[in-house]
């Protein structure tokens, strides 16, 4: 397999976001902002990449009715790893993202890629699958995170940009997540289309 | 995959096996995290106290104390001396009024009676509503401060600052002569804008904070004055 191809898949043509629509839940919840959205791409990106290596190593000794359980032991394992790697080290990014991190073991995202291609494919094809698709995660969510952050409160990456009173107060919240993701869905595709 | 069979204890073993792994992995690298995590837990606490009272030189975590507060908590006093004078107290304050939970905050009052600093030590508000309360009951330049404050803005277009669009400073004020409620709600401070809630939460945190501390005042210092009945339209 052309390992170019395998790695810029996760960019465009099958983004995790905007094409597959997988891992919907931090997509929306985190990204008010650009660096959350950074922050959660990047976390799960390390999940992403050490669970598709993992599982890309074990598969031969795993019978194929317990794959899923053992899967998402291995995922979780690694989830909590970021987890308290994270409180002790970054602990501002911590705060931030709260919730959402225990979180990323429900990410569809990270159980299929392990599911539909690391349990299928050699230990490098994987390791490239999941940089690919984790860091495709993470510019999908650092855009939205921008675009929100910049009409929301008039910053980007925390630098004012406008005075804040002409942010649209909506994009902050939940619906602007929706709002913002839908448009940038529809754009995306139809310049994938074109 | 799968060339292995599904049988019952070849899958029992590798759900063991996984698992097993999967636990003393975990385990070492919390032992690993602990530290830091307690480290950087603790630092947060030393900042919040540094920031809230004026320059001190004992060690305000070992002296800490606790008093009793409305509703049953019970608030921990950092008290900050220098050269053995009392130079004001930090007091961890939670409101459990909050959009989205408890609301903590480390208020810092002076012998005087009046709120020197604040800092949010944790809270679970709305981003980019609720969490502006970071920021919003200071005063303007300090609202300004830090690298994502509006001085790069400034720069970019000449505006000048934005912070001071309508918001009341609690700090410097005398919960004596301040009414530290939201104006909604009859008193002397504007709510942050669309997070009313929140802001009455951490008003009321901070109310808490300094009329704990006035209760107990007499037992621990005989420098802070006396106010006990200054209660008055207080939390609702």
């Amino acid at each position: 397999m052309n390992q170019w191809k395998n790695f810029s898949k996760g960019f465009f043509k099958d983004n995790p976001v905007f094409v597959m629509l997988l891992g919907m839940c931090p997509t929306l919840g985190v990204t008010s902002s650009a660096v959350n959205g950074l922050g959660m791409g990047l976390a799960t990106t390390f999940v992403l990449v050490m669970s598709n290596i993992v599982v890309a190593l074990v598969k031969d000794f795993i019978p194929d009715k317990v794959r899923i359980p053992s899967f998402i032991v291995i995922i979780a394992s690694f989830v909590t790893v970021v987890e308290m790697v994270m409180q002790a080290y970054i602990p501002a990014l911590f705060e931030a993202l709260g919730l959402f991190i225990p979180l990323i073991v429900v990410n569809c995202l990270v159980l299929g890629r392990a599911e539909a291609f690391a349990s299928k494919n050699s230990l490098g094809s994987s390791i490239i699958d999941g940089l690919g698709m984790g860091l495709g995660f993470s510019m999908a969510l650092t855009m939205l995170g921008s675009i929100r952050e910049i009409l929301g409160s008039g910053k980007i990456f925390g630098f004012s940009l406008f005075a804040e009173s002409y942010g649209m107060l909506i994009f902050v919240l939940a619906p602007g997540a929706f709002i913002a993701l839908g448009y940038l869905t529809a754009f995306i595709n139809k310049v994938r289309k074109a | 995959m799968g060339k292995k069979e599904s049988t019952l204890p070849s899958m029992a073993l590798t759900l063991i096996v996984i698992t097993v792994i999967a636990g003393s992995t975990l385990g070492y690298i919390y032992k690993l995290t602990a530290g830091p995590i307690a480290a950087a837990s603790e630092q947060k606490q030393q900042e919040a106290i540094q920031l809230v009272v004026p320059v001190f030189d004992n060690n305000p975590a070992q002296e800490m104390y606790k008093i009793a507060a409305d509703g049953g908590d019970s608030l921990k006093v950092f008290p900050a001396k220098k050269e053995g004078i009392n130079v004001g107290v930090a007091i961890e304050s939670v409101s459990h009024k909050g959009f989205g939970g408890d609301v903590k905050i480390m208020v810092g009052i002076l012998p005087d009676g009046t709120i020197n600093n604040y800092a949010v030590l944790e809270h679970k508000e709305t981003p980019g509503l609720g969490t502006k309360m970071d920021t919003w009951f200071k005063p303007s330049d300090n609202a300004d401060a830090g690298p994502s404050g509006n001085a790069f803005a400034n720069w970019l277009f000449g505006i000048k600052s934005d912070a001071g669009g309508g918001n009341t400073s609690i700090v410097g004020a005398d919960p004596l002569k301040t009414n530290l409620t939201v104006s909604k709600d009859g008193g002397d401070i504007d709510a942050i804008t669309a997070a009313t809630i929140s802001s009455r939460a951490f008003l009321d945190a901070v109310q808490k904070a300094w009329a704990a501390y006035n209760e107990n005042a007499d037992a621990y210092s005989s420098a802070t004055t006396k106010n006990n009945d200054a209660q008055e339209g207080g939390a609702q």
